[in-house]
């Protein structure tokens, strides 16, 4: 049987994607949690971790729940995109956002909390904006591991099964993603295309990791 | 000049809670570890916000709990100085420099005009090009002054600037921030644990103790007349010694200790009772030390010598009952092998608590 190798693009493409967004949001949010102190924040930093450790299956549940066809936010979705979001492959960008998220979030804020407070309230003493004490001052020191964060980010949204199936399926050529058609693979006796699968998705988290690896510890070193 | 009014409770340490008012000039934070130095500057440049109090830095409230002022630390203009050097490391020195010009908004001829007179007037002309870690100790301190004078701040903060730097450096550090407040005109409050440089830098001297102000005066004056037993304890330099008066005499500004098994003549106290238990305060310096010979005169006591302690200056030489007097080196040398000694209490000298 010859190996389908949509799996890998689909999983590559949905990581990406999902990777960009995390750091978007998730770097924002790891640095408002690491320099502001503010009302509501232990809640805020329960919520970004309630994703670490409920059951994939429930994430999935409250995300069916919240963007089905018929609720608003499901149907605010399908005016803006022409499309319904649940079980295409945008669905499972979305699913791999949750799942990675969280661990960026901690990573980049471990990251922002050891360039040191003295930067950044020597940069606001010379009068620097919020804006420019992040962009100039405090980003470029954190640069190597908020780039380390970046890759085991990338690394994990390769990975997550619970959450695709419940929002995204397992539609082959669609939505299938690489966890996801290994289960498959396995569940229809296609040695194979596990095998195959099995070695990519390991070699891509494992070169991921040497890299997140060398980021943190080169920035040791200078 | 600055006027503050500050509580705040601190985790693991003793709360804020002091009240004072310094003018212009250089200003100095002494105190021991915990005595909330670093938190009252903190308050100041804004860097955290007090539970309770008021601020004002010249004209300007920067913070009044009562009215729900909390003007952000970037809009204060309060250079700081913190106990580590903090030039951003990304950048070289000319583009720190630059930074801190951009972030007053200064027009940009005018930013680079006024970055390479204070490159030359720190002497950093051949760092300017190069980055924090690329640059000398010494370079990185004019640098970090440097930078916060090119953003002309209405006071500097500067935290312990020269901890944990050796000597030559702490000196250098020093005779910078005479340098700010001299040639450019900008008061400074420096937090230290270093009586030397209070004495050096201070025209004016907090000691602070436990997060409360325990004695604000010139050092000359807080090292002339302590104001409690805890700030002679904090400048560590006094014989401290109980004692009841048993007589005073406004009149004839005269009065009688008794300590221990003698009897002392001292100065009128004002504001003393007879009867009040007090504690003598003297200085090692100010005690004369003398080979026993006869019977001890007015305000002498018999002593014998414990221990002696070379100082950079003299000999300080421990005597029973924990008294400590220090005697010039050469006369130190003649005497050395005595061990019947008498301290003398100079009448005009003696002070109490």
């Amino acid at each position: 049987m010859p190996i389908d190798w949509f799996p890998l693009w689909l999983s590559l493409r949905v990581a990406v994607i999902a990777t960009l967004i995390a750091m978007t949001v998730g770097v924002w949010l790891a640095y408002v949690l690491a320099n502001h102190e503010f009302r509501g924040k232990a809640i805020l930093a329960a919520a970004v971790h309630l994703a670490l450790l409920l059951p994939p299956t429930v994430i999935g549940f409250y995300v069916l729940v919240l963007l089905g066809r018929t609720t608003p936010l499901g149907r605010l979705y399908e005016s803006v995109f022409g499309v319904p979001l649940l079980f295409t492959w945008q669905a499972a960008v979305l699913a791999a956002l949750l799942y990675t998220l969280p661990l960026l979030v901690d990573s980049a804020r471990a990251a922002f909390e050891g360039v040191g407070a003295r930067y950044g309230r020597a940069a606001l003493s010379l009068g620097a904006s919020e804006w420019s004490v992040f962009w100039r001052v405090i980003l470029p020191l954190a640069r190597r591991p908020i780039l380390a964060a970046g890759v085991l980010a990338f690394a994990r949204s390769l990975g997550d099964f619970g959450i695709t199936i419940m929002i995204a399926g397992n539609l082959p050529g669609a939505t299938q993603t690489m966890p996801v058609a290994i289960y498959s693979a396995v569940e229809s006796g296609n040695g194979a295309a596990a095998r195959a699968l099995v070695a990519v998705i390991s070699a891509l988290v494992f070169g991921a990791l040497y890299l997140a690896t060398r980021l943190g510890r080169k920035r040791a070193a200078a | 000049m600055i006027e503050a009014r500050i509580r705040k409770a601190l985790p693991g340490a003793a709360a804020l809670d002091l009240e004072f008012r310094v003018s212009e000039g250089l200003t100095v934070l002494y105190g021991p570890n915990g005595a909330g130095k670093t938190p009252t500057l903190n308050a100041i440049a804004g860097f955290v916000k007090p539970d309770e109090g008021r601020i004002l830095l010249g004209d300007q409230i920067v913070f009044d709990s009562g009215s729900r002022i909390h003007v952000p630390a970037r809009a204060r203009r309060c250079g700081y100085l913190p106990p580590a050097d903090a030039l951003f490391p990304h950048m070289t020195l000319r583009e720190n420099l630059v930074f801190s010009a951009a972030c007053r908004r200064l027009p940009r001829l005018e930013r680079h005009r006024k970055v390479s007179e204070i490159i030359e007037r720190f002497h950093l002309s051949e760092a300017a090009g190069r980055r924090p870690r690329e640059i000398s100790e010494s370079e990185r301190l004019r640098g970090s002054v440097a930078r916060a004078v090119v953003g002309q701040p209405r006071v500097l903060l500067a935290d312990d600037p020269a901890r944990g730097l050796d000597l030559a450096l702490r000196v250098e550090a020093g005779r910078l921030l005479r340098q700010v407040q001299a040639e450019f005109g900008i008061p400074v409050v420096l937090a230290t644990q270093d009586l030397d440089q209070c004495f050096d830098l201070a025209e004016e001297m907090l000691v602070l103790r436990g997060g409360r102000l325990l004695q604000q005066a010139a050092p000359r004056e807080i090292f002339d007349q302590p104001s409690s037993v805890e700030v002679a304890r904090l400048l560590g330099v006094y014989n401290l010694l109980p004692a009841e008066i048993k007589a005073l005499d406004p009149a004839r500004n005269v009065s009688r200790l008794r300590l221990e098994q003698m009897e002392l003549a001292g100065p009128y106290f004002p504001g003393r009772m007879r009867g009040d238990q007090v504690t003598v305060c003297m200085r090692p310096d100010e005690l004369l030390a003398r080979p026993a010979g006869g019977k001890p005169g007015p305000n002498q006591l018999a002593v014998q010598l414990v221990r002696t302690a070379e100082r950079p200056s003299a000999v300080r030489l421990e005597f029973t009952g924990g008294i400590l007097a220090d005697v010039p080196r050469s006369e130190y040398e003649q005497r050395k092998h005595l061990r019947e000694w008498v301290v003398e209490f100079p009448a005009d000298r003696l002070r109490v608590l």
